[in-house]
Order: structure tokens, then C-alpha cells, then sequence
């Protein structure tokens, strides 16, 4: 094992994760957004189906975030569209309160349902964000639908980048069409965010910090933001 | 076939490409508008295609009956909607347990299962989807997927045709310039490859004997791209037809993972050694490890509270016990050194498919 720590020292990182390596990076990742994200429901670990009934020294899974409800408001300048994540279990509150009201204004406001995993892939050993999203009635919302849903700097960044482009893939574990950003660039710019320092491998600082600077970027593409406290590094 | 034939890899590869499945095609009953009812088709497909390819075929048979509408085509076998980016020999080796030559599928042109199967527009999205995954196997393979994204419009044109029209020759001479092969090996000529499951035994101790004399170089780097269907009993079944039949996905488990291949001082890396290191929480005494650093401390988990609680009770397992492996329609030798296997029973797309059943406890089951 000290072979390996050392080996790690001098190898310049290539961005990329062992599968034990996205389980430690997950729970450190989901524990900072319950710590700085508390109005926003926490990312739960899976273990994957086939793993439920065995035990393993290694984790398998994927981190979930479900039941993210996307407002939008009814104004007609898209650029003053605001874009409200919240709870499902908020939503239906706020539904009661408009019942009860005596003035009813036909809401324009559409909610639609988001959920997310971030799964690990094997092949490119890099952690890859899944959604999928539908209305209330658990109607899967067509693609057009969903861009009309993504930031506007969204579409740039997809544009730009040859590295970010969404697809429709079989989700690993679910035998379901889900979304998917596309992973083959993400070590790539992983490095870079890292600045590529190898002194940075030490101590497992890239692991802890690993899906915070990956969801920083990913995050973006999707319109759900980390508060800046999760960024701070820890001093060494 | 009776007895272990010798078969060299341009052999090898020939009979591959050339391989078949022969489809009976049926029209689903809700979308037969006319009396009587058309005949199936009955369509020889190429193992290493794919179904929405064969609607060129299947269209004209059936165009006059159709109810009005757009064309969405999909099939299912025994009410199990088909994945059309599995090539059609892996469905056929992994849905249809026992063979049945014709294979009796139903088509749809109406009525997409969306909620279920990935969109599928035609010949376009197959070639997106084999492109993809060449370019994930580059990756596996070489860290990057440079070579494919820089291929040349006609090298592509040119590769994908031949995988559309089954030509062994024109694909090589495009996808050589890929550089994507990943063994070299001195005893590829002599070995004994091919064997039946009845013959095992025999085959097991003439491969055995034959490749320790021989010696394996490794080519580019060890992770293997391999595409894992697995699929459990928990009881024995003597002979194919007993064997529970699959129809819900559910009860497969896919796992989209590289092999790494790891060498042991004096001993080859077997077919079945590389199975087993992508299924290590069934073969937890496997030598070989796939799943990355075995140092990983238990007490990370701790940290997650609730959210990262791993189930600590490690039981001990009893070994499962490999009861089925189809490649390409064949039942290899599982000693057969898996450099053969990648060599010579890879899909075009770099992507080896196995298809694997496997024996365990009732607890341990797929349910």
C-alpha cells in the first residue's frame, strides 16, 4: 500500500477515479451538501440492485437526488425567467395554499419534476451526471421540453464545448432511457481544474474534493448551482 | 460439433463475421389490418448486426397491412421488448436459452415503447450508437478516443458500411488504421479453441497444455473492453429447455466494465479468470481483483452518516458456480487464455459480448 501512495506521488493524474475511489469522493461530496445546501434535499447513495443482497469490501452504486421540482415563472421575457429548484414535499404546499385561496388566478406555473444520479463509469473512470425528467403526472418530458427547462448559458456551454453534449442512454443500473452529459472529455478538464498538481494527490485531497470542483462545472449545465462554501478548499 | 477443432484467427474471424441468426419474423395481430393475415418473414440476420437494420427486409412483406401511421419500428420475443443496440447474435445467444432455429420474433411498426426502450430512428441511431461505443472502447483501451474522432469521412463511411453489409475485408483494412487490437500472441496458430460443453473436459486439459508452452504478450495496455450479461439460477438444469426463461431485463444483470487483465508468475489469464474478476462479490476468492483499490479503509463510510452507510455484515459468500458462457454463439473452454477470446470473438466495435448464467443461493438471486 505505501507502494501505491508513492506510485500515486509521482504519476501525473489524469483525471480520472478508481471505482472505490468515486465511492469515498461520493460520501464526502453528499456530506458537504447537507453541510452547505440544507434547504435542498440531500444526494442519497444507492448501492447498485444486484449488489443489495451481497456485501462487498467495495461499494457500488450511484448518488441520487429525486424529486426536484423546476418553476418556472409565466413571464413572457425568457431572460427574466427565473429558475427556482425545490422540493417536491415544498411544492405540494404550496398547492394547498393556492386551493384554498379565494382569488384564483389560473396559474400559468409549470412544475416540472427532475431527478438526478451521478453514476460511476467503468470505462472512462470518471462519474457521470444521469436526470430525467417528467410533469406531475409522471409523463416523461420530450427533449425540446427540457432544453426550454436548462439555463441559458447551458445551451452555450454545450455549443462550445466538444466535451458536453447530452444524449439519451440506457441508464447503467435502471433499464430506462435517461439523459446523459456525455463523459468523454471529463477527465480532461478535471486535470485542468486541478491545475494537473500531483502535490495535490496527497492525503486524498483530490478524492475529497473530487465530485465538488466535477458537480461545480456539471452543475452548471443543468442550472443547479453549488453554493460557494462547498468550494473552499481545505488549506494544507 | 463433435470434438475441439483447431481454428486459426483469420479462421476465426471469417467464421464470426459470417455468422447468422435466422429470424422468423411475425407481424404483431394489432397491426394486421387485412385477410388473411401476411406469412412471416423469415430473415437471416447477421450476429453482428442489429434489428432496426433488417427493416429494408422486413418492409415490403408487411407494408400492404399496416394501419395508417408513421413507421416506429421495434420487436419482442415472448413479450419482451428488444434492445436494438445489442447486437442481434448477443440477444439471440442470451434471450434464447435453449436455440430455436428459426428464432420467433414479433415486429412492431406501430406503438414505440418509449417509457422503455431508447428512441431508435432508424439506421442513423444504430450507426450513433455502434460509433459510440468504438469510441468508448478506444477510450478503454487507449485512454482517449483521438483515433476515432480523427478518422477521415470516407475511412467512417467505409466502416460502417461494413459492418452494414458484413464485409470482413473492407472493415479490416479501415479499422487497422485504428490500432485498436490489443494482443499478439505467439500460439495463436495451434491452439485447440472450439469445443463443446459435453466435451469440456477434454478441452480444458488440451488448451491447458498447449498454452503453457506458448507465451503472451500483452500489445497496448490491460483493460479489455467487455460487455458482461449475467443472468442466475439457483437450481441446476440438466439440459437447455429446463432453463427458466428470461423475460424481464430485470433478471439480467449488464455490466459495462473493462477487463484488467493482471498476470500471476506462471500462469496464463484465463477466460474464466476474466469472468470471474468482473463478478468478484460471487468469486470473492477470485486472485484477480477488478474493482479497483483493494486498500479502500471500510471507515470511509462512516463519515456519510446515513447517506454513505455501506452494509458492513460482510457474509461470508459461497462461491456461485458458472453454469453457461456464450460468445458469439459458442460455449468456449473456459481455460481458454482470454487473449484468444478477445482476439477472435470481438464484435466490431472492439466490444467483447459474453453472455454468462451462473448458479447461486436463492438469497443471492437476480430477482
Amino acid at each position: 500500500m505505501d507502494q501505491k501512495e508513492s506510485v500515486r506521488d509521482i504519476t501525473p493524474w489524469d483525471g480520472t477515479l478508481s471505482s472505490s475511489d468515486f465511492f469515498s469522493a461520493a460520501c464526502a461530496f453528499s456530506e458537504k451538501w447537507k453541510r452547505f445546501n440544507a434547504s435542498v434535499p440531500p444526494w442519497l447513495w444507492v448501492p447498485s440492485r444486484k449488489h443489495h443482497l451481497l456485501s462487498s469490501h467495495k461499494e457500488e452504486g450511484y448518488l441520487s437526488l429525486e424529486g426536484m421540482c423546476l418553476i418556472k415563472s409565466s413571464e413572457e421575457q425568457e431572460s427574466c425567467r427565473s429558475q427556482t429548484w425545490k422540493e417536491e414535499s415544498s411544492i405540494s404546499q404550496e398547492e394547498e395554499a393556492v386551493e384554498n385561496a379565494t382569488l384564483v388566478q389560473s396559474s400559468c406555473d409549470e412544475v416540472n419534476h427532475y431527478d438526478f444520479h451521478i453514476v460511476y463509469s467503468p470505462s472512462y473512470r470518471v462519474p457521470v451526471l444521469y436526470f430525467r425528467s417528467y410533469h406531475s403526472d409522471g409523463q416523461p418530458l420530450p427533449f425540446g421540453e427540457i432544453e426550454k427547462d436548462l439555463p441559458d448559458h447551458s445551451a452555450k456551454i454545450r455549443s462550445e464545448s466538444k466535451w458536453t453534449f447530452i444524449t439519451q442512454e440506457e441508464h447503467p443500473y435502471l433499464n430506462r432511457p435517461w439523459y446523459k452529459l456525455h463523459p468523454c472529455g471529463t477527465s480532461e478538464w478535471m486535470k485542468l481544474l486541478f491545475l494537473g498538481d500531483t502535490a495535490l494527490n496527497k492525503n486524498g485531497f483530490v478524492i475529497e474534493h473530487y465530485l465538488v470542483s466535477w458537480f461545480s462545472v456539471i452543475g452548471q449545465v443543468v442550472g443547479l448551482k453549488i453554493p460557494l462554501g462547498m468550494l473552499e478548499t481545505v488549506s494544507c | 460439433m463433435s470434438g475441439a477443432a483447431t481454428v486459426s484467427s483469420s479462421e476465426a474471424h471469417k467464421l464470426v463475421w459470417e455468422g447468422s441468426v435466422p429470424l422468423l419474423i411475425h407481424l404483431h395481430d394489432s397491426e394486421v389490418t387485412t385477410l388473411p393475415p401476411p406469412p412471416p418473414a423469415l430473415v437471416l440476420a447477421p450476429r453482428l448486426g442489429y434489428l432496426p437494420l433488417l427493416i429494408s427486409q422486413l418492409k415490403p412483406y408487411f407494408s400492404t397491412t399496416l394501419p395508417p401511421g408513421v413507421d416506429t419500428l421495434w420487436f419482442e420475443y415472448r413479450g419482451l421488448p428488444l434492445k436494438w443496440y445489442i447486437p442481434t447474435g448477443v440477444l439471440f445467444d442470451l434471450l434464447c436459452v435453449e436455440p430455436e432455429r428459426p428464432w420467433n420474433l414479433t415486429v412492431h411498426f406501430r406503438g414505440y415503447p418509449s417509457n422503455l426502450l431508447l428512441p431508435c430512428e432508424g439506421e442513423d441511431s444504430v450507426k450513433w450508437s455502434f460509433i459510440n461505443s468504438l469510441k468508448e472502447a478506444a477510450y478503454v483501451t487507449k485512454g482517449n478516443c483521438k483515433n476515432v474522432m480523427n478518422m477521415s469521412q470516407s475511412d467512417q463511411v467505409e466502416l460502417w458500411r461494413s459492418v452494414l453489409n458484413g464485409n470482413l475485408e473492407s472493415y479490416q483494412r479501415v479499422s487497422s488504421k485504428l490500432k485498436l487490437g490489443t494482443f499478439e500472441d505467439e500460439y495463436t496458430e495451434n491452439i485447440s479453441a472450439v469445443s463443446t460443453a459435453s466435451q469440456q473436459n477434454s478441452g480444458e486439459a488440451d488448451a491447458a497444455a498447449q498454452v503453457k508452452s506458448g507465451e503472451q504478450k500483452l500489445y497496448v495496455n490491460n483493460r479489455i473492453p467487455v460487455r458482461l450479461y449475467v443472468w442466475t439460477v439457483t437450481e441446476d438444469f440438466d439440459d437447455l429447455e429446463s432453463a427458466p426463461q428470461i423475460d424481464n431485463w430485470d433478471k439480467i444483470s449488464y455490466i459495462n466494465r473493462p477487463v484488467e487483465i493482471q498476470k500471476e508468475d506462471g500462469k496464463y489469464f484465463s477466460l474464466n479468470d476474466a469472468i470471474k474478476s468482473l463478478l468478484p462479490e460471487y468469486f470473492p476468492g477470485s486472485s484477480f481483483d477488478n474493482l479497483g483499490d483493494a486498500s479502500t479503509k471500510q471507515s470511509v463510510g462512516d463519515e456519510g452518516e446515513n447517506t454513505c452507510d455501506p452494509d458492513s455484515s460482510s457474509l461470508p459468500l459461497e462461491n456461485a458456480e458458472i453454469k453457461l458462457v456464450r460468445i458469439q454463439g459458442i460455449e468456449p473452454c473456459l481455460e481458454i487464455p482470454f487473449s484468444w477470446v478477445v482476439n477472435n470473438l470481438m464484435n466490431p466495435e472492439y466490444f467483447l459480448h459474453i453472455c454468462v448464467c451462473l448458479k447461486v443461493s436463492e438469497a443471492n438471486a437476480l430477482q
